[in-house]
C-alpha cells in the first residue's frame, strides 16, 4: 500500500511537471480519436484499415507513398528509373535510414519485404498488388531492381499501399505487437481496448516533425465519440462516425471540421446472377427508384458526392454518369412492368454495420417500396456479411462502400460477390494494364466507367466524404483520405 | 376449483383495489400503453414508416405531437407502433417462461429429492449462471438479429424464474392437509399437481408474470438498443433510443419520448405487480394486519 | 455438513463441465471465419488458408475442445486470433476495469440502499417511506443505458465535470481512475440500489413481525431499538444474497454501460470478440463469468447451510 501511494505521488508530480512545462511552448502532444482499434499492428498481415490509420507513414514506410491529394511521391526510395519496356524498375533508396531497433534499412530489407509479401504462404491481404513481380534483387546496399512479368501501369501506386511497407527481417516474429519500422514515430505503449501511444523517433531520417507524442484513442460508439470531442478528451477525431454532429462542431469556435474526399464508392450492390436481377431492366428499375440526394441528406446529413459509376469523382479520369440513373419512380415502375414485374417483387437487403449502410438501407427500403419492390432488411455484423454476402453470394441487395483506391478492376472478376465479370469488361482491364500512356489510360478508364453504368451492374449512390473534426489550433491533418491513414508527420499546434 | 384461494371471493375486494393507489396508477399506465399498441393497428396520426427527409428533426409541434426523427418520421406514431413490438416480445417471452418453467417446477416439487429434481434445479442454476446479454448476442451471431431471437433470448431466462417459484411454493403445498388427503385417496402426482397445486399458485404466477413482463420490456429495449431486436423498418423503442444518441444535443425530443415510454410502461407494470401481490397474497395481507 | 459440501462440490464440477460443452458447441455453430474477417474483401483464398493454418483452425473440433479445456485447467487460455496475445493477459487487463467498476457500483448501491431501506422500514407509512418507495420504483423502471446517456449529456457535455468516457488506467493516478468510473458506476448502481433498498425494507418489516422481535418489544424495547438490535441482523441474510447475485450480474452485465462510456472492460471484450469471430476469447471469458457465478452460488449455498438452524441443531 505504501508503495502504491508513493507511486501515485510520483505520477502526480510528473504530471504537474509535464503540464507546467507544456504551458510555455506550443503543445507537442496530441490525442486523436479513431473509431476502430487495430487488431494488431502489422499492416502487411491483415486488411483492417485501422492498422494503416495508426501506422501508415507514422511507424512504417514504403518505397513510395501517398500524398494527401492522392498523388504518389517518393518514400524510402528517393528516386526510380523505369525501363522502356516498362518491365523493370530500379529504386534508389534514401541513405542513412535506420529501423527503430537501430539496424540500417538497406536493399536487402526491401527484397525481404517484397518477397515475404508475395511468397506462397504469405498472409498479405492484398497479395494481388505483388502478383506481377517476377523477381527482386538488391544491386547494392542502396539500389533495388524489381522485374515485372508483365507491364503494370499502377506498380508505383501499388508500392505506396500500407500492405507494401518495408519491414525488418529480424522483427517479423513479434511484428504484430512490436512493430519495428523506419517512420518518425515508435510504438511506446498499447493499452488494448483503449489507446495506442506513439513517441517521436529521435533518429528519424526524414524532415523534422513537431510532435513528441501522439495518442490514438479508440472510441467505437458514435455517441461516445461525440461526447469525447465535446468534452475535449480528444484533440481530433478522424473519420468521425456521425456526420449529423459536424454542423454543431463547425459552429463551435473551439473546433474545425475537415471535409475531404475518400476512395469510398458507396454502392447498392446487386446480385447480378440472382433472378430477377439477372435482367438488366430490373437493375435499371432499381437505379431509377433511388433518390441519391435523399440518401445523402438523410443518411449522411449532406456529406457525400453523388456518383453514377464506380469511380472517385476527384480523379481526373472520372466522368459524371449520374444522369443515366436519375431519380424517376415512374420510369422505374414502367421498367418493372416491361420486365413482367408490374406488381413488384420481394428481395433481401443485407446491411453491414457502418451507419451509411444501416441508415441508407432504411431509406432505400422505403424508396423501393414506393415502386413496389419489397425488401427485407437484415442487419449483419462484418463477419456475417463476409460469410453470407461476400463469400456466399446469398443476397439480393446490399450496401457497402468500396474504400480501396482505383478498384474498378473488381468488375472484371466473375466470382466477385455482385457477379458481373463481363468478358468485354475483362478485355478493357487487360488493355488498361498493358497501357502506360496517361491519355490512353484515361480513355480506357472512361470506357470502363460507362460500361458498368450502362449495364446498371450496381446502383451507384455516393462517394463517401472524409469527415473529421479537430481542435481549431491543430494544423496539418489530412482532409482527404487517399488511403486510410492519419499521417502525423506534418501535424503541429499553432500555439 | 374446489380448493381455490378463498381471498378472491372475500367481500370488500373492490374496496381494497380502490384503496391501493399503486395498483390504480399501475393499471392506468399499463392500460395506456397496451391501449396505444392496440389502437396503432387501426389508427396512428401518421404512417410510422413513411419518411419525409426534408421534414427531419422537427421539435414537438401541433402536427407532430412528439416531433419527427432523423428521417422525418412521426415519433408519436412510432411510439404507438413500438409499444406493439415491446409488448409482443415481452409477453411471448413470459409465455415461454411460464409454459416451460411451471411444469418443470411442478415436476421438481412432486419428485422432491429425486434425480429429476436435482437435474432440474442444477439446470436452473446453470441457466442463471450464463450472462444473459451475452447469450442474446451469441444467439444473434448464429441466427441473425430479429424479434423472434430476442423473444427466445429473453424467454430462456424466464424459464428458471418460473421453475424456481413454482417449485418453492408447490413444496409447501405438498405438506398441506388437503393434498395429503388427496394422496391417501390414491391420486397420482400428476393429478395432484394439476388439480390441487396449480390452482393455488396461480395468484403467485400472475404476480410474478407481471414483474417478468416489465423486466421483459426493459430487456427488449436493451437488446434492440444494441441492435439485436426487431429489425427496421418496424419501430422499436430501444432502436429509437439508439438512433437518437448522436442527435441528443440537436434533437433531445428523439431521446426523451421513447425513454419515457419505456420508463412509464415498466413503472406501470411494476406498480400493478406490487398492487396485485398485496391484494392476492393472503400471507402478506395477514402479516400486515 | 461435510457430506453436503462434497455433494455440492460434485454437482458444481458437473455444472462447469456441462457449461463448457454448451459454450463450446454454441461457438462452433456460430457462422463466420476469423481468418476471412481479418483479411478482408480483397484477400485471395490461398491467403486465407495460410492464415487458418497459422491460427491453428485446421484442427478437428474435438481436439480443439480438449486443448481448450485442458489449457484452462493449467491456466493457459490460448492465444487470441485477432490480437495475437495470450487470452489470459487480455482478461487480466480488462479485469482491472470490470472488477473495480462492479465493486464501485456495489459500494454505491449499498451506501444508498441501506440507509434508504432502514429509514423506510423504521418509519413505515411516513412521507419518507412513500418517497423512498416512489423513487425506488422509478429506479427499477428506468432503462440504465438511457439514464447513462442523460448523465453524459448533463455531466460530461454540458457541465464538463466528468469526462465522457474512456479509462486513463490505474497508473494514471488513483483518483483520475475513480473519476472515470464514477458515471458508469452511478448508472449501474441506480437500479441495483433501488432493488436492494426494497429488499432491505421488506426484510426488515418481515423480521420485525417475527416472534423473537415481538418478544423483545414486549420486554420493553421500542420499535427503533428492536430494529437496530435484532431485526437488522436477521434481515442481512436475504440482503447479502441479493448483493451476491448483484455482484456477479455487475461483472458481466455491464456490457451496455461499458459501450456507452467506451470502457475497455470484460463485457465489451466479449462483444467485440464475437463480432471479430475471435472465438477463443469469447469462449474463455464466458466460461470465466459462468465460473464466477457458479462459485458465488456455491458459497451462498454453503453459507446458508451453515446458518440454517436445522443443520445447526443437528451438529
Amino acid at each position: 500500500m505504501t508503495n502504491m501511494k508513493t507511486g501515485y505521488v510520483i505520477a502526480a508530480a510528473v504530471a504537474i511537471a509535464l503540464t507546467g512545462g507544456a504551458a510555455q511552448a506550443a503543445k507537442t502532444d496530441i490525442v486523436i480519436g479513431l473509431q476502430l482499434e487495430p487488431p494488431h499492428l502489422d499492416p502487411t498481415g491483415a486488411a483492417a484499415g485501422a492498422i494503416d490509420q495508426v501506422v501508415y507513414s507514422n511507424v512504417f514506410e514504403g518505397l513510395t507513398r501517398f500524398a494527401s491529394d492522392g498523388s504518389i511521391i517518393p518514400g524510402l526510395a528517393k528516386s526510380w528509373e523505369i525501363s522502356d519496356d516498362g518491365l523493370s524498375y530500379i529504386f534508389h533508396l534514401n541513405e542513412g535510414v535506420t529501423f527503430h531497433d537501430g539496424s540500417a534499412m538497406d536493399a536487402e530489407d526491401v527484397k525481404f519485404s517484397l518477397d515475404r509479401a508475395r511468397a506462397e504462404d504469405s498472409t498479405n491481404a492484398q497479395k494481388a498488388l505483388f502478383a506481377d513481380i517476377a523477381s527482386v534483387e538488391a544491386m547494392d546496399l542502396a539500389t533495388v531492381k524489381v522485374t515485372l512479368s508483365k507491364q503494370n501501369g499502377s506498380f508505383l501506386f501499388n508500392m505506396a499501399w500500407g500492405d507494401a511497407v518495408i519491414v525488418a527481417p529480424e522483427s517479423i516474429a513479434d511484428i504484430k505487437t512490436k512493430p519495428i519500422g523506419t517512420g518518425p514515430f515508435v510504438l511506446s505503449n498499447w493499452v488494448q481496448g483503449d489507446r495506442i501511444e506513439l513517441a517521436k523517433n529521435p533518429d528519424y531520417w526524414g524532415s523534422a516533425i513537431s510532435l513528441d507524442k501522439a495518442t490514438f484513442k479508440f472510441i467505437s460508439d458514435p455517441t461516445a465519440a461525440f461526447a469525447a470531442v465535446m468534452a475535449e478528451d480528444v484533440n481530433a477525431f478522424m473519420a468521425f462516425p456521425a456526420p449529423e454532429n459536424l454542423p454543431q462542431f463547425d459552429a463551435d469556435p473551439r473546433f474545425k471540421v475537415l471535409v475531404g474526399s475518400t476512395e469510398g464508392e458507396t454502392i447498392l450492390a446487386i446480385n447480378n446472377k440472382l433472378p430477377p436481377f439477372d435482367n438488366v431492366k430490373i437493375r435499371e428499375a432499381v437505379a431509377h427508384a433511388i433518390d441519391r440526394q435523399a440518401i445523402i441528406d438523410g443518411a449522411m446529413f449532406g456529406y457525400g458526392t453523388p456518383i453514377g459509376t464506380h469511380f472517385a469523382p476527384h480523379n481526373p479520369a472520372y466522368i459524371d454518369l449520374t444522369a443515366l440513373s436519375a431519380y424517376d419512380p415512374e420510369k422505374s415502375k414502367a421498367l418493372l412492368a416491361e420486365a413482367g414485374f408490374a406488381d413488384g417483387f420481394t428481395t433481401t437487403l443485407k446491411l453491414p454495420p457502418p451507419s451509411y449502410a444501416r441508415r441508407g438501407g432504411e431509406i432505400i427500403a422505403s424508396q423501393l417500396k414506393a415502386v413496389g419492390i419489397t425488401v427485407e432488411i437484415s442487419n449483419l455484423e462484418w463477419a456475417q456479411w463476409l460469410e453470407q454476402v461476400f463469400r456466399g453470394k446469398d443476397f439480393g441487395l446490399s450496401i457497402v462502400s468500396h474504400t480501396e483506391p482505383m478498384d474498378i478492376g473488381i468488375y472484371g472478376r466473375e466470382d466477385y460477390y455482385f457477379q458481373y465479370g463481363k468478358p468485354e469488361f475483362q478485355a478493357l482491364m487487360a488493355e488498361l494494364n498493358a497501357t502506360t500512356d496517361p491519355a490512353e489510360r484515361t480513355s480506357i478508364l472512361q470506357a470502363a466507367q460507362t460500361m458498368i453504368s450502362e449495364d446498371y451492374v450496381n446502383a451507384y449512390l455516393f462517394q463517401l466524404a472524409n469527415t473529421g473534426v479537430a481542435n481549431a489550433k491543430i494544423e496539418g491533418l489530412w482532409a482527404n483520405a487517399p488511403t486510410q491513414a492519419v499521417d502525423l508527420t506534418g501535424v503541429s499546434w499553432t500555439d | 376449483m374446489a380448493v381455490s384461494d378463498p381471498s378472491l371471493s372475500e367481500p370488500g375486494l373492490l374496496r381494497q383495489v380502490l384503496r391501493s393507489r399503486s395498483l390504480i396508477i399501475g393499471v392506468v399506465l399499463s392500460a395506456l400503453f397496451i391501449g396505444a399498441a392496440l389502437v396503432s393497428y387501426v389508427w396512428t396520426p401518421f404512417d410510422a414508416e413513411t419518411m419525409n427527409i426534408p421534414n427531419k428533426l422537427k421539435p414537438p409541434n401541433l402536427v407532430h405531437w412528439f416531433g419527427t426523427d432523423h428521417f422525418g418520421r412521426d415519433i408519436f406514431s412510432m411510439i404507438m407502433v413500438g409499444a406493439r413490438t415491446s409488448i409482443a416480445v415481452a409477453l411471448i417471452a413470459v409465455g415461454i417462461g411460464m409454459l416451460l418453467g411451471v411444469p418443470l417446477g411442478l415436476a421438481s416439487a412432486a419428485r422432491r429429492g429425486s434425480w429429476l429434481d436435482e437435474l432440474i434445479m442444477r439446470g436452473n442454476d446453470l441457466v442463471f449462471a450464463f450472462p444473459a446479454l451475452l447469450i442474446a448476442i451469441m444467439i444473434t451471431a448464429v441466427f441473425g438479429p430479429s424479434a423472434v431471437n430476442a423473444i427466445i433470448a429473453i424467454g430462456i431466462f424466464n424459464i428458471p424464474v418460473f421453475a424456481r417459484l413454482t417449485r418453492g411454493s408447490a413444496l409447501s403445498l405438498w405438506t398441506r392437509d388437503y393434498v395429503l388427503s388427496a394422496r391417501v385417496a390414491g391420486k397420482g402426482a400428476l393429478r395432484i399437481s394439476v388439480e390441487h397445486i396449480l390452482p393455488n399458485i396461480t395468484n403467485l404466477l400472475i404476480v410474478q408474470g407481471t414483474i417478468q413482463f416489465s423486466l421483459g420490456i426493459l430487456a427488449e429495449a436493451g437488446l434492440s438498443y444494441v441492435g439485436l431486436g426487431a429489425q427496421p423498418p418496424i419501430p422499436s423503442w430501444g432502436r429509437m433510443l439508439a438512433d437518437s444518441q448522436t442527435l441528443i444535443t440537436l434533437a433531445p425530443h428523439m431521446a426523451l419520448f421513447p425513454g419515457f415510454a419505456i420508463l412509464l410502461t415498466v413503472l406501470g407494470l411494476n406498480l400493478m405487480g406490487d398492487g396485485l401481490r398485496d391484494l392476492l397474497d393472503p400471507r402478506l395481507r395477514n402479516a400486515r394486519r | 455438513m461435510l457430506r453436503y459440501t462434497l455433494k455440492r462440490l460434485l454437482s458444481l464440477s458437473v455444472s462447469l463441465l456441462v457449461a463448457s460443452i454448451i459454450i463450446f458447441l454454441a461457438i462452433e455453430v456460430v457462422p463466420g471465419d476469423p481468418a476471412s474477417y481479418m483479411l478482408g474483401i480483397n484477400a485471395q483464398p490461398d491467403t486465407i488458408a495460410a492464415l487458418r493454418e497459422e491460427l491453428g483452425l485446421n484442427v478437428s473440433a474435438v481436439e480443439r475442445y480438449v486443448n481448450w479445456v485442458s489449457g484452462m485447467l493449467t491456466g493457459n487460455f490460448g492465444t487470441s486470433y485477432t490480437y495475437r496475445t495470450p487470452v489470459v493477459d487480455m482478461i487480466g487487463d480488462r479485469m482491472w476495469i470490470s472488477l473495480p467498476l462492479a465493486l464501485y457500483a456495489l459500494l454505491l448501491s449499498t451506501l444508498i440502499a441501506f440507509p434508504a431501506g432502514i429509514l423506510a422500514a423504521s418509519k413505515r407509512g411516513s412521507v419518507a417511506d412513500t418517497l423512498v418507495m416512489g423513487i425506488t420504483q422509478l429506479g427499477v423502471a428506468i432503462p440504465n443505458f438511457w439514464f447513462a446517456m442523460l448523465m453524459v449529456l448533463v455531466f460530461a457535455i454540458n457541465l464538463r465535470w466528468f469526462s465522457a468516457g474512456g479509462f486513463p488506467g490505474w497508473d494514471g493516478g488513483f483518483w483520475l481512475a475513480v473519476k472515470a468510473l464514477t458515471l458508469p458506476a452511478v448508472s449501474l448502481a441506480l437500479p441495483q440500489a433501488s432493488i436492494l433498498a426494497r429488499v432491505m425494507r421488506s426484510a426488515l418489516l418481515d423480521t420485525l413481525g417475527e416472534d423473537f422481535v415481538r418478544s423483545a418489544r414486549a420486554k420493553g424495547l421500542n420499535r427503533r431499538q428492536a430494529l437496530w438490535r435484532h431485526a437488522l441482523r436477521n434481515a442481512m441474510i436475504p440482503v447479502l444474497t441479493i448483493i451476491g447475485l448483484q455482484f456477479s450480474f455487475l461483472l458481466a452485465g455491464a456490457i451496455i454501460i461499458e459501450n456507452v462510456f467506451f470502457l475497455p472492460g470484460l463485457g465489451r471484450l466479449v462483444f467485440q470478440s464475437i463480432s471479430q469471430r475471435d472465438l477463443i476469447v469469447v469462449e474463455s471469458v464466458v466460461m470465466l463469468l459462468v465460473f464466477a457465478v457458479v462459485i458465488v452460488n456455491f458459497s451462498v449455498d454453503i453459507a446458508y447451510a451453515l446458518v440454517d438452524p436445522r443443520l445447526r441443531r443437528r451438529s
